[in-house]
């Protein structure tokens, strides 16, 4: 790539993304709750207002439902809306749109129709925000036909996965990481996409997969540098899209490596982890496991306010080290 | 044309309805409108209006008898309209109903009742995985490398967690030059086996089948039992290092003891007339002295298992039982316990139910050693395959008379041979010894086993 | 649609508004469309009580004039949001028949391909993005195509049909409020025909008039008999005009009533007998706008006769058509979840 690379944080980047988008595209138009002057509830869209106008960075009512309902209907006339939720968490009030209407208007109108919405969910937990503002519901979506959803974990992903979201003719969701805007990385200048449905391997490895989404991605490559003084070398498969999940990219790393982990900060149960473990189970490469399956997830509660109880609900690079330990010297 | 009275579709997934009541008769004037019948379905009860005013005839539509939606129940000739006597033919057939398996994600029933092979993910291969190594933990990973490398899964031992075999262990036996073999290509219904080993087979069946003339033999399919006793019986030979210990017992005393107490038998009220409540066989006494002998040397009542020795408090005695096709190996539990009579009845309804295959696994499940006779057969003597998890079998010959050597004399005297099969890793050569002295013991000293 | 020329508006000056604004070949049309739909629903529930109809449906036989009244003045690429008793909009929106009548078969010539059914009957090339069997699902939907219209300059209106039992939704409050606020070029159509299911609008809606609502959303909110072909579509000219003007959007309230019961598990324990019997007789949207028409020189009961006989042919044809096409292949079940990738 030609393209001078600059670090950038993963705000910025979505923000770039989002400002190509627009200049690249006239359909392309961003609405959301106080998304204008106040540039976004955690300025992603930063000053766009200034630089595209009131109409094509629209605030909305505080209307999350009929929001999305409107952003579907722009959709399906021909418009390319991304459509910012302040919080996750908010996704709880516009569940009907996404998942009875943005979903199904394809499959059920027979493929006359297209949805190509694109929505942003600031997700997560480590700001202090409590039970009703650092879900993770990705997981939620997931379980959705009809809807893609994706989970950059750097900014280099989360603008090029925008930029694929935005030229992807289905609805997208993305789900961005509070405590990942600030973080700074590599971003290329102008136009790129990274594919939607595509893992990536972050690092290589021999003794153990971890399968990591999101801010997780960091954690477990923290764990894996500090697992090398060790000896251990851990693999970090990058899951990036949840729907539709790229099985082979884990299959192959559990091949390689005979051992499996997965490690997102969603509530444990139910989710990711028991999607790519009963996926590998599945898998050819279930008779290249030389141990049992590991989930490290967020724990059965809602999130806490008290800090220290806050980062002990969701996992954390201490708790990886020993669980990997353990998993690759056989203690489990 | 009269108008149709059909049985309408009242519910989203009904198929069939019910007429529970009429409120018409035939030859009855209706009006449109009018309720003319009700349909009960497991929800509610509807009431169906009459379509077109006129005469009700040709009422095919019984209550309370199941009939498909879109099927006439009866027909509305308007006034004037002539009736015949036959029924008119109704326009429309129901196509969705008709096809009850439309919108259901079940398949038909031909496919639900294919073969377990034929379903998706199951490949026939999985099949044909050693049987053996069903209660083995192991990793999918070592099962499959052992599998791949020829290597028995259960002669391996684990270093993983819980004694789980992981790659390192198969790794380690391939380096350590550990014997490949061929496993056992194990029948693919293999009843629950908590056994370990499995075996090697030399030939393969076409191997086998081709030393043979077409058409000179009949190919008998292995049921169940022939498939235990095949997996047990290898499993057993190839895991478990037996030596054997032979010595002759004079019997003459237990058979005169054995006389005496069946003479003595009291005499009970039956269907067939008055019967003895017991008769002792030879082979009940050799049980309780089987069972005796173990008590006496607890040491040898022991079961093998890789971390430990298992101890066993009770001597369980198992007798093998021949029964058409096979052989299976009913427990007599405590027979040191028992007095002569409770095990020889005991013994007799185990074998008559072993024959017609109706015992219980937990009958013939365990046991700390076991008995096997073939001296009905006047075999002299004979070596017999332990039964894990026991760590002796004791074969036992026929009583005949025989040329003895006593105090410098020959004298007649009633010999029956036995051999005591032991498993090395559990029973050591001198521990057999003595176990097999204490029983020759009390078989030649008979009064032993009565107090 | 070109309107009556002048001479003929002045013959007519004392009529009521469509009699003044159309000529008689629409009027006839209008007749025929009315027709059509209310058999269409009959032969659907003829098909649907015979078992060639799988699942439910809610017929909108009584509400013909609304449906038709609020299209007349919508131009082929207008667009509507349909609701679960929609197969009269979708009709009124151009669609034809027979792909109805096979999307209700679960055929690949449907509408749909046989995927949606009655619930989601659409025709987008006719403007009708789908009925939708969520209430009031569609109204922010319409709203977001208003605001496509506005973006893109097309100039397009966009209907949202809803019932009675919508109007309680918290999707109707937003989305009435963002089309109000950026004055889209929506009109909201409230279907009042009396239950919402069993439960009457006087159980479940604070407010007398659903039209009442359009105050607190600063727009014009407007009542008129859904029974009315004339009046429903006189309140539709002048929410199209002020849509199309910039004016932003409007409620019309069409006060109407369903013969039938809510869907096809419906015991009728509301109502009565009597009730319903009365709107049927002597309120009946086709009867009244049958008898206006004759009475007004439009048709005779020839020309009705001859439109009755028509619509019967196009009913009868439509299922023969739906009966002869083709199931979709269940190796196709997966397809349209997605857009699939060239």
């Amino acid at each position: 790539m030609d393209a001078m690379v600059r670090e950038l944080s993963y705000a910025q980047a979505i923000q770039e993304a989002m400002a190509i988008a627009m200049d690249m595209d006239e359909r392309v138009f961003l609405m959301g709750e106080d998304i204008g002057v106040y540039g976004g509830a955690f300025q992603v869209t930063g000053d766009l207002v200034d630089r595209y106008g009131a109409d094509r960075v629209l605030d909305t009512p505080i209307s999350e439902l009929g929001g999305a309902g409107v952003a579907v209907g722009a959709a399906v006339t021909g418009m390319r809306p991304i459509f910012e939720f302040q919080f996750s968490d908010f996704a709880t009030l516009a569940m009907e749109q996404i998942v009875n209407q943005a979903a199904k208007m394809r499959f059920m109108l027979g493929g006359e129709v297209s949805v190509p919405v694109v929505m942003r969910f600031p997700a997560g937990s480590g700001t202090g925000a409590a039970a009703q503002h650092s879900q993770s519901l990705e997981a939620w979506l997931g379980h959705v036909p009809g809807l893609k959803v994706i989970q950059p974990a750097t900014p280099y992903d989360a603008k090029g996965m925008l930029l694929a979201a935005v030229a992807d003719p289905d609805p997208v969701m993305i789900f961005e990481h509070k405590l990942l805007y600030k973080a700074k990385g590599p971003v290329p200048e102008g136009y790129y996409t990274v594919p939607i449905g595509k893992a990536d391997i972050r690092r290589e490895g021999r003794d153990l997969t971890i399968v990591a989404t999101s801010i997780m991605v960091q954690k477990a490559l923290d764990a894996a540098a500090a697992l090398e003084a060790e000896g251990i070398d851990v693999e970090v498969v990058d899951l990036r899209t949840i729907r539709p999940m790229d099985k082979q990219t884990v299959i192959d790393s559990v091949k390689k490596t005979s051992r499996l982990m997965c490690v997102y900060e969603a509530v444990k149960t139910l989710g990711i982890g028991a999607e790519v473990s009963a996926m590998i189970a599945e898998s050819e490469a279930f008779d290249y496991l030389d141990a049992p399956i590991v989930r490290l997830g967020g724990a059965e509660t809602p999130i806490p306010y008290n800090p220290e109880l806050e980062k002990a609900t969701v996992p954390q690079v201490p708790g990886i080290i020993v669980a990997a330990r353990d998993l690759v010297k056989g203690v489990r | 044309m009269p108008t149709e009275v059909i049985l309408p579709k009242v519910d989203m997934d009904m198929a069939t309805g019910q007429i529970s009541r009429w409120f018409a008769t035939e030859g009855q004037q209706v009006k449109k409108g009018d309720v003319l019948f009700e349909i009960e379905t497991d929800k509610a009860a509807m009431e169906i209006d009459a379509p077109a005013s006129g005469i009700l005839r040709d009422v095919t539509g019984k209550e309370g008898v199941d009939i498909a939606v879109g099927a006439p129940v009866a027909w509305i000739y308007a006034d004037g309209e002539v009736y015949g006597d036959k029924a008119p033919i109704s326009p429309l057939v129901g196509e969705m109903s008709a096809r009850p398996t439309e919108g259901d994600a079940v398949p038909p029933t031909s496919q639900r009742e294919a073969s377990p092979s034929a379903l998706p993910g199951i490949s026939p291969a999985r099949g044909e995985i050693d049987p053996s190594s069903a209660g083995r933990r192991a990793t999918p990973l070592a099962r499959r490398l052992a599998r791949e490398a020829g290597l028995i899964l259960s002669a391996i031992s684990g270093t993983g967690p819980h004694g789980r075999v992981v790659k390192a262990d198969i790794d380690a036996a391939v380096a350590g030059g550990a014997k490949a073999e061929p496993a056992a290509k194990a029948p693919a219904e293999v009843p629950t086996s908590t056994a370990s080993a499995p075996a090697v087979k030399a030939m393969s069946d076409d191997q086998v089948l081709k030393l043979f003339e077409a058409g000179s033999y009949e190919l008998v399919p292995h049921d169940n039992m022939r498939k235990t006793i095949a997996c047990r019986l290898v499993e057993a030979k190839s895991t478990i290092p037996h030596f054997y210990l032979t010595l002759d017992c004079e019997l003459d005393a237990l058979l005169a003891l054995r006389s005496q107490l069946n003479v003595a038998a009291p005499m009970k009220k039956t269907d067939k007339g008055d019967a003895p409540v017991y008769k002792l066989s030879v082979n009940d006494m050799v049980i309780k002295a089987m069972a005796m002998a173990l008590k006496a040397v607890p040491d040898a009542n022991a079961s093998w298992t890789e971390s430990a020795m298992v101890k066993h408090r009770h001597a369980d005695v198992g007798v093998a039982v021949s029964i058409p096709g096979g052989l299976i190996t009913p427990i007599i539990r405590k027979a040191d316990e028992k007095t002569l009579s409770t095990i020889s009845n005991e013994m007799k309804d185990l074998a008559s139910r072993a024959r017609s295959r109706k015992l219980k696994p937990e009958e013939y499940q365990g046991g700390t050693t076991a008995v096997s006779n073939l001296g009905m057969f006047s075999i002299k003597d004979f070596a017999a395959v332990i039964n894990p998890p026991h760590a002796t079998i004791l074969a036992v010959g026929a009583g005949e008379e025989r040329a003895v050597v006593k105090n410098g004399e020959i004298k007649i005297a009633t010999v029956m041979s036995v051999t005591l099969s032991t498993d090395h890793r559990a029973v050591d050569g001198a521990l057999g010894a003595e176990l097999l002295v204490a029983f020759k013991n009390l078989i030649e000293n008979p009064m032993g086993m009565l107090v | 649609m070109a309107t009556a020329s002048k001479a003929v508006a002045d013959s007519r000056a004392n009529l009521p508004f469509v009699y003044r604004q159309y000529s008689a070949e629409q009027l006839k049309q209008v007749l025929y469309k009315m027709y059509l739909i209310r058999r269409f629903e009959e032969g659907a529930e003829e098909s649907y009580m015979r078992g060639l109809i799988h699942g439910t449906m809610h017929l909108s036989i009584g509400q013909e004039a609304s449906a038709m009244g609020i299209c007349m003045p919508l131009a082929e690429d207008d667009q509507i949001t349909s609701t679960h008793r929609g197969h009269g909009h979708c009709i009124a929106k151009g669609a034809e028949v027979k792909r109805m009548f096979a999307e209700f078969f679960g055929k690949t010539t449907g509408y749909c391909k046989g995927r949606g059914g009655s619930m989601h009957i659409a025709d987008v090339a006719k403007g009708n993005l789908g009925a939708n069997g969520i209430v009031g699902g569609g109204i922010p939907i319409a709203v977001g195509a208003a605001l496509s219209s506005k973006m893109m300059k097309t100039g397009k209106v966009v209907v949202s049909f809803f019932g009675d039992g919508a109007n309680n939704e918290g999707a109707f409050h937003e989305a009435l409020n963002m089309a109000a606020v950026w004055k889209l070029p929506v009109i909201f159509v409230c279907e009042n025909n009396g239950y919402g299911m069993s439960t009457s609008t006087a159980r479940s809606t604070a407010v007398k008039n659903i039209a009442d609502r359009a105050a607190a959303y600063s727009m014009p909110g407007v009542i008129v008999n859904g029974n009315i072909f004339s009046e429903v579509a006189e309140a539709s000219h002048k929410a199209v005009e002020r849509a199309r003007a910039g004016e932003g959007p409007t409620l019309i309230e069409s006060k109407t009533y369903r013969h039938r019961g809510h869907s096809k598990s419906d015991r009728n324990r509301y109502r009565t007998k009597e009730e319903i019997e009365d709107w049927m007789s002597n309120r009946d949207p086709i009867t009244l706008f049958e008898s206006e028409l004759r009475e007004f020189g439009f048709i005779d009961d020839k020309g009705i006769e001859a439109i009755r006989e028509a619509v019967a042919k196009e009913i009868a044809d439509g299922i023969e058509f739906a009966k002869a096409s083709p199931s979709p292949d269940v190796s196709e079940t997966g397809n349209y979840v997605y857009t699939e990738q060239a």
